[in-house]
């Protein structure tokens, strides 16, 4: 797909959280949803994720590592389901054995990609949880 | 001077240095960043660095933590799937299969390799940055054949 075909969802004002520890993927994920017109935070493991929950924020659209310190992407998964968060989550890891990413999925995860993150991957992700419909 | 750029560009690309997903990231530089993937792969050799010091640490302490070491090895794997680092990605691969084994010999010599194609890397890439700014834009941004 060339630049000039990527779509611009700005104009549906979708929010996402980016959550990983790693600075370089926070900077490419976050590239990724800014070049599709996507407004989006990242915080650095799964307990910041919660924290931001908490103090009242939400977000259409939640990209989760799965491992990171303090709170892992499973763990959060977990405790963002059991606070009633409904918003859609993306497991985004390098771990895609079948047993880590049915243990993730289980978290209550929506969809799950293996890292890198590309344009591609990240328009399935929007694709198959109805944020885009491909034309 | 552009199509020196391209060549070089290309000559990372077929000695196996870098991988599709750097052009995955050319492709997101646009005029809001056009440096992006300049200021990616900096950040990437700055965390690096850190996680390089810290296994040689781990590694001159001389106890072998093999699942320390492991864990920092998925992080430099990781970073470097992401920027597209193809060789040092398959060094930390071997690396992480050493610890699994319990291999401390291993470990020690994938490290000394990574750690070269690392600094090789790192002076290509700045040779190729310093190259792609003086030629102004935008040859960086096709697909080598």
């Amino acid at each position: 797909m060339t630049r000039e075909e990527l779509p611009n969802l700005a104009e549906s004002k979708l929010t996402a959280l980016v959550v990983d520890d790693n600075f370089v993927n926070q900077s490419i994920h976050q590239k990724l949803l800014a070049r599709l017109g996507i407004q989006n935070d990242v915080v650095c493991n799964g307990k910041e994720a919660v924290d931001a929950h908490c103090s009242g924020r939400n977000y259409d659209l939640i990209l989760m590592d799965m491992d990171m310190p303090i709170m892992n992407g499973i763990q959060a998964t977990k405790r963002l389901r059991e606070m009633g968060i409904e918003s859609k989550i993306a497991g985004v890891t390098t771990r895609a054995n079948e047993g880590e990413k049915k243990e993730f999925m289980e978290a209550g995860l929506n969809d799950f990609q293996e890292k890198p993150l590309t344009i591609s991957k990240l328009l399935s992700i929007l694709h198959k949880l109805d944020f885009y419909v491909q034309t | 001077m552009q199509r020196q750029v391209a060549l070089i560009k290309q000559s990372l690309f077929d000695q196996g240095y870098l991988d599709e997903q750097f052009m995955e990231l050319e492709e997101l530089q646009d005029d809001a960043n056009p440096n992006f993937v300049e200021e990616v792969s900096a950040l990437y050799f700055k965390d690096s660095a850190r996680l390089i010091n810290n296994i040689d640490q781990a590694l001159e302490r001389g106890s072998f933590d093999f699942n320390r070491l492991d864990s920092y090895m998925h992080q430099f794997k990781g970073s470097s799937t992401s920027i597209g680092a193809s060789k040092v990605k398959a060094e930390c691969t071997k690396f992480r299969e050493y610890c699994r084994a319990g291999n401390a010999e291993g470990c020690l010599r994938t490290f000394q390799q990574l750690k070269k194609e690392h600094s090789t890397l790192r002076k290509k890439l700045e040779h190729y940055f310093q190259l792609a700014r003086q030629a102004g834009p935008k040859e960086t941004a096709r697909r080598p054949k």
